[in-house]
């Protein structure tokens, strides 16, 4: 039972990881468009490859 | 004649088809050479899965010059400002290019596949880094590189597939609500996280309880309990404290008081039972009553927000340029912004009228529907009047500037609104005065509990306060009203009805009138062909219709809208403003417009006042009357007679004349019809009616029914309005099916009668458990299971709102 000393300090240290994580997504505008990313998930890329035209 | 519509925009083609595009192998339908071009850039860049991945048609694409002249100012720096800024360039700074990042509004995003068009076409572009577009916002940010690539190439880029890119300035409004969607995420998360943790240990410590467990794990677990709940309590409910204490100072009382008191109490009771290691601790409690709390208000932010997102304001009717011509009679494009007073400018045809002004040069037809509602348009001479935001449809004019900025009338029709939004009547007063006087009573009665108990037991005063405040905690009472309105807003919002305030639902079983706008409300907005009366029979009737449209083909006015595509030729076409359009087929002159024009010196005068009627004449001999009209909707007539049975006043205010609102009133059975009704003598109309104690509901869609709208106890716009109409009413019937409103008001009485049903429950649980609570026989736990079951049960009882009616369905079984 003395394990529950080290492991629920660690438990805590993930929540607090989790939530900064959390943080860094809606910094980052994850959470703008809520619509939008769940169909095109489901296009494929076009059949001609465009980033061989483009300039490195 | 088979029906066929054009492959990329799905409006239908009359007559044959003249255009076509390569798509997938087989040559489809196109409507017009813009959908053309624009299915043709499509598919050359290798994006034809666009079509396979849409599911919605593609806007009707248009090539207007004036645009492309447009884009180019955006390259001036000065303008740029408001929507490009400079990245700083990244740590490897092996190149030196500066790299930017824009933003831009797209016009004529329908669907998801839109996304991926964009995304995928701006992409190829060289000099383009990275682009992402947003559905719910129709917004492209774009960072590229100023060296290879200007800004107006990527606006014309989107307007090659169809799309129109403008510079989105975000408003100051609109940036605090984003901040505010952002914070409450945060706030969210915080809570949803700390809560399944807090819980976690809660399980833990009920089941050490009954099975014994080592009180040094039990004094451990309440120290990360109240680690965890403490940016629970002191982050994700912040929003309750601050909104009690606005309540407090106001000397009215809310909900937010006792939930703060319950939160704040609970979490400092625990505290200190966790620091003294007695009594019982509330944390888990705590936390889920926050999330619970704060998901509600969540979902009722984010229903309040989506007509924000969409809308923009007043200044986009403003072009973004306009053609300034100097004293040496050179023009140069300039932003509006620039304009003075005594300034000449040309507006081209098509164009948006950039300030209010005198002709002093041409003549035209102005459209003023976005401020009048009036889809004709008006003919203007020189020395006329025209007004910022309206559009010119016919000639180029030359205007001298009269008004700019603050003082044209389009600001005016802006003041005059927000003086109307500062008298709107509030129903949600009265349900807030209810929610007061209970927070009253459980805060004197919480007061009596606890001098009571301290002169019996003083010991035990705070823990049996505690636990009335536990008991009785509000938890189901508040979550009545929010979890009925979620729930309703979401199964409408599937029907095509936006619902933005909830006062909506809690108004519309009170109303008594409903007034209706006229044009594009109860009617299409567009101009159709309904009767054509033959005057000479020696030409046919299909010959007769097509010389019409090939004559009005030359016209941009919305009246040859409503002809047919025709491919006769005409030679020599004359389009003489306010008058009509004189042509050659065949060696004959062939007039179609009004009488006097047409058959000059001839006794000719249209078969009613109804209709907006044309004459078409050969060689000054009138051959033909072509009757025009706005279609009604086809379910108006149906709808009105339900909302007739129903009980309410129907009414109907246009600025129409009053021949074709009689007509129109009489043909859908309105009786009460106000014609030529001026924006003031609207929102007087509604006001008179208010004064009278009736509660009005307003249907509209322009721009001159913004006061109106704003000052109706409740308002609607149509999918069709202007965008500041959609800003400023209380729902928006997206699908602009009309069958929706009655739809919404039964759901509301529904509403009502789940939000009664919610309360009495939560109330008759709340008044059972206070003797309970206040005489200590209630053990914490127990009144912990009892406020989580109780908001079960609420909660379970509004989702049943999110199913379709059942006695829709049985009326159409009969």
């Amino acid at each position: 039972m003395d394990s529950l000393y080290i492991l629920i300090p660690i438990a805590v240290v993930f929540v607090a990881v989790a939530v900064s994580v959390f943080f860094w997504a809606v910094d980052n505008n994850q959470f703008d468009d809520l619509e939008g990313p769940a169909h095109s998930i489901l296009f494929d890329e076009p059949e001609t490859k465009q980033n061989k035209d483009k300039q490195p | 004649m088979s029906e066929k519509s054009c492959f990329h925009c799905h409006l239908p083609i009359n007559g044959p088809v003249q255009f076509t595009a390569l798509i997938d192998g087989e040559d489809r339908p196109m409507c017009c050479p813009g959908c053309q071009a624009v299915a043709t850039a499509i598919v050359s860049g290798g994006l034809d899965n666009y079509y396979r991945y849409r599911s919605e048609p593609a806007q009707q694409a248009d090539l207007s010059q004036a645009l492309k002249a447009e884009y180019k100012l955006y390259d001036r720096e000065d303008l740029q400002q408001s929507f490009i800024r400079s990245l700083p360039s990244s740590r490897s700074s092996h190149s030196p290019q500066q790299k930017y990042e824009a933003r831009l509004l797209i016009e004529g995003i329908t669907c998801s596949a839109c996304v991926w068009l964009l995304e995928h076409h701006i992409s190829s572009i060289k000099g383009v880094e990275s682009v992402t577009v947003n559905l719910s916002q129709h917004t492209a940010t774009v960072t590229f590189i100023s060296d290879t690539v200007k800004i107006s190439e990527i606006m014309l880029a989107v307007l090659a597939v169809g799309y129109r890119a403008h510079p989105w300035r975000q408003e100051q409004q609109d940036a605090l609500l984003e901040k505010e969607h952002k914070q409450f995420i945060r706030r969210l998360a915080v809570a949803s996280i700390g809560t399944m943790q807090v819980m976690m240990y809660a399980i833990a410590m009920y089941a050490g309880g009954s099975q014994g467990m080592e009180s040094e794990f039990r004094t451990l677990m309440r120290w990360v309990s109240a680690l965890i709940a403490t940016p629970v309590v002191f982050y994700s409910a912040r929003p309750f404290f601050s909104a009690a204490w606005r309540d407090i100072k106001n000397r009215h009382p809310g909900m937010d008081v006792p939930v703060s008191i319950a939160i704040g109490g609970a979490y400092l009771a625990s505290l200190w039972g966790t620091i003294q290691g007695t009594g019982e601790v509330y944390f888990d409690s705590v936390s889920m009553f926050t999330l619970f709390l704060l998901s509600g208000r969540f979902l009722e932010m984010r229903a309040r927000h989506h007509t924000n997102q969409t809308s923009r304001s007043l200044h986009l009717l403003l072009p973004e340029s306009c053609l300034r011509v100097n004293k040496d009679g050179n023009t140069e494009r300039v932003s509006p912004s620039d304009l003075q007073v005594g300034d000449n400018i040309r507006i081209l045809t098509g164009e948006n009228i950039p300030a209010d002004g005198t002709i002093l040069n041409g003549q035209s037809s102005i459209n003023e529907s976005a401020l009048t509602g009036e889809y004709l348009p008006v003919a203007k001479h020189i020395g006329d009047q025209v007004t910022a935001g309206t559009i010119n449809t016919e000639n180029a004019i030359e205007v001298e500037v009269t008004h700019v900025g603050q003082n044209t009338r389009l600001s005016a029709i802006a003041r005059l609104l927000e003086q109307a939004q500062g008298d709107k009547p509030t129903i949600a007063r009265q349900a807030d005065r209810v929610a007061g006087w209970f927070v009253c009573t459980v805060l004197i009665a919480s007061v009596g509990v606890y001098f009571y108990w301290l002169q019996h037991e003083p010991d035990d005063a705070f823990w049996i306060v505690l636990s009335v405040l536990v008991a009785t905690c509000p938890c189901a009472l508040s979550l009545a009203t929010p979890a009925a309105l979620t729930a309703v807003t979401g199964f409408l919002q599937s029907k095509g009805m936006l619902i933005s305030h909830s006062r909506v639902l809690e108004g519309l079983p009170q109303i008594t009138h409903v007034i209706f706008d006229k044009t594009g409300t109860l009617t299409q907005g567009d101009l159709s062909l309904t009767s054509v009366k033959i005057l000479n029979k020696t030409y046919s009737r299909s010959e007769l219709l097509d010389v019409a449209a090939a004559l009005e083909s030359h016209s941009e006015h919305p009246i040859a809208h409503a002809f047919p595509a025709s491919t006769t030729p005409v030679k020599d076409v004359e389009n003489i403003t306010a008058q009509g359009l004189q042509g050659r087929i065949a060696g004959h002159t062939w007039r179609i417009g009004k009488p006097s024009f047409v058959s000059p010196g001839m006794e000719a005068s249209p078969p009613d006042n109804h209709l907006t009627w044309l004459l078409l004449s050969c060689d000054k001999m009138p051959l033909a009357w072509f009757g025009l009209d706005d279609t009604l909707r086809p379910e108006a007539k149906q709808i009105i007679s339900e909302l007739t049975t129903k009980g309410l006043q129907v009414g109907l205010l246009s600025g129409d004349n009053q021949g074709v609102v009689n007509r129109v009133g009489k043909e859908l059975g309105i009786e009460s019809c106000h014609a030529q009704a001026t924006p003031d003598d609207k929102l007087g109309y509604v006001q008179q009616l208010q004064a009278q104690g009736n509660r009005v509901l307003m249907i509209g869609d322009g721009v001159n029914d913004i006061p109106v709208l704003a000052a109706a106890d409740l308002s609607v716009a149509m999918n069709t309005a202007s965008d500041l109409a959609r800003t400023h009413a209380d729902a928006l019937l997206l699908s602009g099916d009309l069958n929706q409103l009655l739809t919404s008001i039964d759901k509301a009485c529904d509403t009502r009668r789940i939000i009664r049903e919610n309360m009495t429950w939560a109330l008759g649980y709340n008044l059972l458990v206070l003797p309970l609570a206040a005489s200590g026989w209630l053990a914490p736990w127990m009144a912990a299971i009892g406020m989580s079951a109780s908001s079960l049960v609420v909660v379970g009882n509004a989702l049943r709102l999110s199913k379709p009616p059942k006695q829709d369905r049985a009326t159409h079984g009969e």
